[in-house]
């Protein structure tokens, strides 16, 4: 089972849809729903705490793994992630992805939470940075108007590559692991 | 050390011209700024506020950049939360850019950023943007998307 406790919020992104819980359920776990949204990202998931979770290209490649840490439906779904296909990526420990799902009026808030197990540098999260803005606007664009955005997936930002390629040399979190309280 | 600071990006579908009409008219400012009046002119040096619905002056400040089209930014003052007054003056940047987009789903989108960034000191002030910014702005993009905002309040 996941130790979500571990995690702490890297990055968050919140947005306001016009929608429903249930709605912004669907579209957060069914795979032909993420990928109008998701940079044409399918979402495979087994709908139970500690089920697999997979990320899928659109030419069916993994993109990212990991398992189920919270199935509350339609309130909070949670699964760790780690990348595959890139390299060093996939060397990083695992970062954990909360969606929260609260009614806001006649709106729906929903916070993503990028959560990370050490003390990652700005350099990798600024990957994050980047993507999550596009797949959370396409998302409330898709609901709200039912068309995506469908905004390109940029990459990794410049800097990104390098940094993760010296934190898996490194392994900074083996050492904070260690080192225990401060 | 970096000052404190909010980013927030979103992507809208519509155009640069009509995010930056969104953005310094008064009637639709309104509109997606929960009943908010804004007052001032889209040039460098003029004063700028917003007032509460009950004509209370909510923020103040001055344009000090406006580029139609790409960039907005105001010097910005709290003026009804005596706490986050203390923390004296911030810089709030707009800044419109066209986005990349895959041409065959033909969903071209312009990207929005707005940072919002303390002079000085403090936590209160951020913290308090930090929960506004997200509300405003997903109100915008449902406005200039839809026609309606997303909620009233």
């Amino acid at each position: 089972m996941v130790d979500i406790a571990k995690f702490k919020p890297g990055t968050v992104y919140v947005t306001y849809i016009a929608t429903t819980p249930e709605q912004v359920w669907q579209a957060l776990t069914d795979g032909a729903f993420s990928q109008q949204y998701f940079f044409g990202f399918r979402v495979e998931v087994e709908p139970r705490q500690g089920g697999a979770f997979r990320l899928l290209y659109p030419d069916g490649r993994v993109h990212a793994h990991g398992e189920v840490a919270v199935w509350d439906p339609p309130r909070r779904f949670a699964s760790t992630w780690t990348i595959e296909g890139m390299g060093e990526f996939g060397e990083l420990p695992e970062c954990l992805v909360t969606y929260d799902i609260d009614p806001s009026g006649e709106s729906v808030k929903v916070t993503m939470t990028e959560g990370h197990s050490w003390d990652i540098p700005d350099a990798i999260l600024a990957g994050g940075r980047s993507g999550w803005p596009a797949v959370m606007s396409s998302l409330k664009s898709v609901l709200e108007t039912g068309k995506p955005l469908s905004i390109a997936n940029e990459g990794p930002p410049p800097g990104m590559v390098e940094a993760v390629k010296r934190a898996v040399a490194e392994k900074p979190w083996l050492k904070s692991a260690t080192a225990g309280s401060r | 050390m970096s000052k404190p600071k909010f980013v927030y990006v979103t992507y809208i579908r519509t155009t640069p011209e009509k995010l930056w009409a969104a953005l310094t008219d008064p009637q639709t400012i309104k509109k997606f700024w929960f009943g908010m009046t804004a007052e001032f002119e889209a040039k460098a040096g003029s004063p700028w506020r917003l007032k509460f619905e009950d004509g209370r002056t909510a923020d103040s400040g001055e344009i000090l950049e406006a580029a139609p089209g790409k960039r907005l930014v105001i010097r910005w003052r709290n003026e009804f939360k005596p706490e986050l007054t203390a923390e004296g003056w911030s810089r709030c940047a707009m800044e419109i850019e066209t986005a990349d987009y895959y041409p065959d789903f033909g969903g071209k989108a312009v990207k929005l950023t707005i940072t919002h960034e303390l002079e000085g000191e403090g936590t209160k002030f951020i913290d308090a943007v930090s929960g506004g910014w997200p509300k405003v702005l997903s109100n915008l993009k449902s406005l200039l998307e839809t026609g309606d905002v997303a909620f009233q309040k």
